[in-house]
């Protein structure tokens, strides 16, 4: 069992939590991800390393409640347990070499692309943070944002907060503006960095993209989590997450991403109504 | 004199049509009548020609002589004292190519039932032992084993049972490795695995499930950092294989494992389970293995009509017989001699339609057997305008799977095959030192009993050089 350290919510729908998991901590890097259960009937959901403690032996995770399980993880407390947490899985991101990146995250996403950008950032590396979200209300982890960047760009839909912009148009901002990009490294919703990638590809700026696919075990077993790249198969748990984005079929990784959309609906609603006899 | 009845004693089963629509286990076990019937028709040849056939050499005359006594706890300790999981080896074990290969009664009619009564005494002391396991006098060695299908278990069991401090580190969230997530519960009960795991643990074992070993934990930390003196790798052939064809990524397309990982380890077929899997109406699964039957009638049983692809005829299907028995009874259909070329998908005009990027059906084409091949099988050739298409919703590809890389990729100096098993000599000592490998690992996907036998030998040769220190 997998003590809850601490929990915050972030936005309405988004909340960070820090879980005790030592043999974890103990070798997370940016750009890995974990599977966790809530309890002994649930599913195994993949969660991208936010953050991890080293010397506290903890592993922060942010997440958003889309389905039942995230549902049921949000309505654990500090101090309670999750029944299975395993981890490090997955490949780190390379950040060797890179002098100026621009790291686009859109909503929960940005929460993945903080480690890699604060990373990044440590070592020296010139930073562009774009991140965006639908409206300010939804705005997460600013100060973090800003202690790991070297520029942090905000964008929100209706303008509600920073510019009135996509990530896309803050990008080609950048780009037209004169800044010289080693790598873009994009983490988000499918739909965001497919335009990402498109937009990238007419700069030629190597791009690499951070996938989150269905999976069961994360090292290689099941193959839910394949994907094509560049007309190859690669499992996203062991080959990456993360692909170079300009080869990545988007289309595809987006329907496959939908498998299970009417169970998943139907899923989230039982556990909601669960949740409401408990209030009662 | 012995019972000189030419054919086993039947195994009672559940009724084909019933057990189609339930997970319950489909053999039923004898009874103790059954049993000791079955087991005089044992002739105790004097050159014991079945033990030969055996992988972990189970005194199987001596067991059968209990049994035929009546002496069900005697049959189990003789048993025990060369095979950890006999509970699970009288279901799984493929005895007609191994003990009952060979038995003097096979000659002129059938063999003695051998995996029945070994199952059958299992179930036994299972349900009637009462001695607790007593865990050995230490003796102050420690030995980590990664993986806890059967090569991992029955290694940690070995070397616990002399006193060693075994470790097993497992990736998923319960032990039993391919015994829990692979094979079903209707062919093997999960509570016999746990029943299993829970006695090396009553021997001292402990178990680390939710440790990946090579991400989490790397061998050379495990032995330098962690203080364990040797190191088993038990860590199976985990990675599906796919055919390469057009269409293999569409929604609806599974690999065998991910299909019986949902349904064996995560419950899915289980009103109300969190993990959610396709419930089909046409299912193709292609292949035609054990694991092949295994994924058809987990799908029959979710409800789909099902088919078994499979390029070569049936004489050629590697699956166990009595698989094939079961899995015809239970009304599965056989396309033998063909081969998908592509995998069809939907693709409506409108992508916001959730059928978008569907199976909608497969495309196969016939084949006819030409010369024998490099496996000594007559290699299936395309017979020429013979292609047609199978309108399904669901295709599960059960091709075989190979050894997992990552123990490979993060461990130096550990030498391997071309694709991707370990080198590891007779002892099953791998190019490191104090590392050994065993099961399918080593072998690429076989069966329980061989990689109980590896994990076996291993011990053995642990025991040998640590003993000397």
């Amino acid at each position: 069992m997998y003590r809850i350290v601490k929990k915050r919510v972030l936005n309405p729908t988004v909340s960070l939590m820090e879980i005790e998991a030592p043999a974890v901590a103990r070798k997370a890097e940016p750009g890995q991800f974990i599977i966790l259960r809530v309890d002994e009937e649930g599913e195994r959901i993949p969660l991208t390393i936010a953050d991890f403690d080293r010397e506290k032996g903890t592993v922060t995770i942010i997440y958003q409640v889309v389905g039942a399980t995230t549902e049921k993880l949000n309505h654990k407390e500090e101090g309670q347990f999750l029944q299975d947490f395993v981890g490090p899985l997955g490949r780190a991101t390379e950040t060797e070499g890179l002098k100026r990146v621009a790291v686009v995250g859109g909503g929960v996403g940005t929460a993945i692309a903080y480690p890699v950008a604060k990373k990044l950032h440590d070592v020296g590396c010139h930073v562009d943070l774009i991140v965006g979200f639908r409206n300010k209300d939804l705005v997460i982890l600013e100060e973090e944002f800003k202690a790991a960047s070297t520029n942090l760009i905000i964008g929100t839909d209706d303008g509600s907060y920073g510019k009135k912009a996509l990530v896309t148009d803050l990008l080609k901002e950048q780009i037209e503006a004169g800044a010289k990009y080693d790598r873009v490294i994009t983490i988000g919703p499918v739909i965001m960095m497919k335009f990402v990638c498109q937009l990238t590809k007419e700069y030629d700026i190597p791009t690499v993209v951070s996938m989150n696919p269905i999976m069961i075990d994360g090292t290689g077993m099941c193959g839910g989590c394949r994907l094509s790249v560049g007309g190859e198969t690669k499992f996203a748990c062991v080959d990456g997450p993360e692909f170079d984005g300009h080869k990545v079929d988007f289309d595809e990784a987006m329907a496959r991403g939908a498998m299970y959309k009417d169970f998943e609906r139907h899923a989230y609603e039982e556990a909601c109504n669960l949740f409401k006899q408990e209030v009662k | 004199m012995a019972n000189m009845r030419p054919d086993k004693n039947p195994m009672p089963h559940q009724d084909p049509q019933v057990r189609a629509c339930n997970f319950n286990e489909v053999a039923l076990g004898y009874t103790k009548e059954q049993a000791i019937d079955e087991a005089q028709r044992c002739l105790n040849c004097k050159h014991r020609p079945c033990v030969s056939g055996c992988p972990v050499q189970i005194n199987i005359p001596e067991f059968i002589a209990k049994v035929a006594e009546g002496d069900f706890e005697g049959a189990y300790q003789i048993i025990a004292k060369d095979s950890a999981l006999p509970a699970v080896c009288g279901r799984v074990c493929p005895q007609e190519s191994q003990c009952e290969a060979k038995c003097v009664r096979g000659i002129k009619a059938e063999p003695v039932g051998i995996g029945r009564l070994e199952r059958f005494v299992a179930d036994w002391h299972n349900a009637n032992a009462t001695e607790k396991a007593v865990p050995p006098a230490p003796n102050g060695h420690k030995v980590a084993v990664i993986g806890s299908g059967p090569a991992g278990l029955t290694c940690a069991g070995d070397l616990a049972r002399k006193g060693y401090e075994v470790t097993i580190f497992e990736a998923l969230h319960l032990a039993g490795g391919v015994l829990v997530y692979g094979i079903p519960e209707f062919r093997l009960p999960k509570s016999i695995v746990q029943k299993e795991v829970d006695g090396l643990k009553a021997l001292g074992v402990k178990v680390e499930t939710n440790m990946v070993i090579g991400r989490a934990i790397t061998i050379d930390e495990l032995k330098e950092e962690f203080g364990f003196e040797a190191v088993f790798i038990g860590s199976g052939a985990g990675l599906p294989k796919f055919m390469n064809i057009p269409g293999e990524n569409l929604k609806g397309v599974y690999s065998a494992n991910e299909f019986l990982t949902r349904i064996n380890l995560m419950k899915a077929y289980q009103e109300g389970a969190d993990t959610p899997i396709q419930h089909s109406t046409k299912v193709a699964v292609v292949g035609g293995g054990n694991v092949a039957m295994d994924a058809a009638r987990c799908a029959k049983r979710l409800g789909a009509e099902v088919y078994i692809v499979y390029r070569r005829s049936e004489a050629e299907l590697p699956a166990r017989a009595e698989e094939v028995e079961h899995a015809k009874e239970e009304g599965i259909i056989f396309k033998t001699l063909t081969n998908p070329t592509e995998i069809l998908g939907y693709h409506p005009d409108d992508p916001r339609d959730p059928r978008n990027g569907s199976v909608a059906g497969i495309r196969c084409v016939e084949m006819e057997l030409g010369e024998p091949d490099a496996s000594g099988r007559r290699r299936p050739i395309v017979k020429q305008g013979s292609e047609f298409d199978i309108e399904l919703d669901c295709v599960i590809m059960a091709l075989g799977t190979s050894p997992n890389p990552l123990i490979k990729s993060t461990t130096e100096g550990l030498e391997t095959e071309k694709w991707g098993g370990i080198i590891a000599d007779e002892n099953g000592l791998t190019s490191r030192e104090n590392v050994y490998a065993g099961g399918d690992a080593v072998t690429g996907a076989a069966t329980v009993i061989l990689a109980m036998g590896a994990g076996k030998t291993a011990a053995k040769a642990i025991d040998e050089t640590l003993s000397k220190k």
